[in-house]
């Protein structure tokens, strides 16, 4: 027997939970980009295990159009940073309020 | 001094399986399977938690792999081998990279303090909140029922480790083709527009103005009241002002 899908996915409950409260938490937005990573590979790591509980690889191939999203999420985000930190001269989230209408 | 060492052996062996026989029950997996993901399990957990709480973003970004590293063993486990190599080529090989570029390329590679928040309540909240959002999903998970109405389905993906990888291709080249197709164009998409965004802050075109405050700051205490009321440390020169201001007076 291998390990029972419940296992993993309490592990990615708990990987999920950290990055809910990271994003609430932390200020830094580089940081907060960080945490939403954490909570794709949390979702990720649910894909495949279904994936294997209901013997099914349309989780797997989810899991893979994650990726290439996340990866597209991140190089825009992070030239959205760069570009505002040209001009805020930070990367804190509540120096941002000049966007407040 | 060999049967004795066998003994103990055995003897430790005995207890890490009866361990393994309460934390698992009936359905009893192998002990190299545990072992591993328990390892793995802890590596992502101290990973994620350590990406919160790290005073420094360079910090948070090696925890970061840490993490994804174990959820990639996870993968491994699940006979997902080509998503754990793709984890580990995508996630840690490019964009944790890209993450340490940008930290570094705009310098803001310092600790900063996050000893406490300025908005008090907010941190008991989002903990709160955090508890709220596990407690959901756990309970969602281990209350749903399935569609054929069993209490949850286990079990090997049919025909072995090694066909994962055939099938997965199988699938993205057939059913999932204009999907597929589509991330070219959303990748191609990302790179123009990461290009456009961070060149358009260089080039400030005739109409695009760069940001102004609309009013300049004044200050709204009368000249000299700082000094009259010993706010303000050198006060001899404001205070000979104001002496030639009730002169004339």
């Amino acid at each position: 027997m291998s390990i029972p899908g419940s296992w993993y996915l309490t592990l990615a409950a708990l990987l999920f939970s950290i990055g809910v409260v990271g994003i609430l938490v932390r200020r830094n937005v580089l940081i907060m980009f960080m945490c939403i990573e954490l909570m794709l590979n949390a979702a990720n790591l649910t894909l495949v295990t279904y994936a294997r509980m209901l013997n099914d690889i349309g989780g797997q191939v989810l899991v893979f159009f994650v990726l290439v999203v996340a990866a597209a999420e991140v190089v825009v985000g992070l030239g959205v940073i760069v570009s505002i930190f040209r001009r805020a001269k930070s990367t804190t989230a509540d120096d941002l309020h000049i966007l407040k209408g | 001094m060999i049967p004795a060492l066998h003994s103990y052996g055995t003897v430790l062996h005995g207890m890490i399986f009866g361990l393994h026989g309460i934390v698992f029950g009936t359905t009893l997996p192998t002990l190299p399977d545990s072992v591993t993901f328990f390892i793995a399990a802890v590596i992502v957990l101290v990973g994620g938690i350590g990406v919160v709480v790290s005073r420094n973003p360079v910090h948070s970004a090696l925890w970061l792999v840490a993490c994804l590293f174990g959820i990639a063993v996870m993968f491994l486990l699940q006979d997902a081998s080509f998503l754990a190599a793709v984890q580990i080529i995508v996630y840690a090989g490019a964009i944790v990279v890209l993450f340490l570029f940008v930290i570094m390329l705009l310098g803001v590679d310092r600790p900063e303090s996050i000893g406490s928040d300025p908005l008090k309540a907010q941190r008991p909240l989002a903990i709160l909140f955090g508890l709220g959002v596990l407690g959901g999903s756990l309970l969602l998970g281990f209350t749903a029922k399935w569609e054929s109405g069993a209490k949850s389905q286990a079990g090997r993906a049919v025909g072995g480790s090694t066909n994962e990888v055939q099938k997965l291709g199988k699938a993205v080249f057939s059913i999932y083709l204009l999907p597929f197709e589509a991330t070219a164009a959303l990748l191609t998409i990302a790179v123009v527009g990461a290009v456009l965004l961070t060149m358009h802050a260089n080039r400030t075109t005739e109409n695009s103005k760069p940001y102004e405050d609309p009013k300049p700051y004044e200050d709204p205490v009368p000249d000299g009241y700082r000094s009259r009321q010993g706010l303000v440390a050198n006060a001899d020169e404001e205070v000979d002002l104001v002496d030639k201001e009730l002169d004339v007076k």
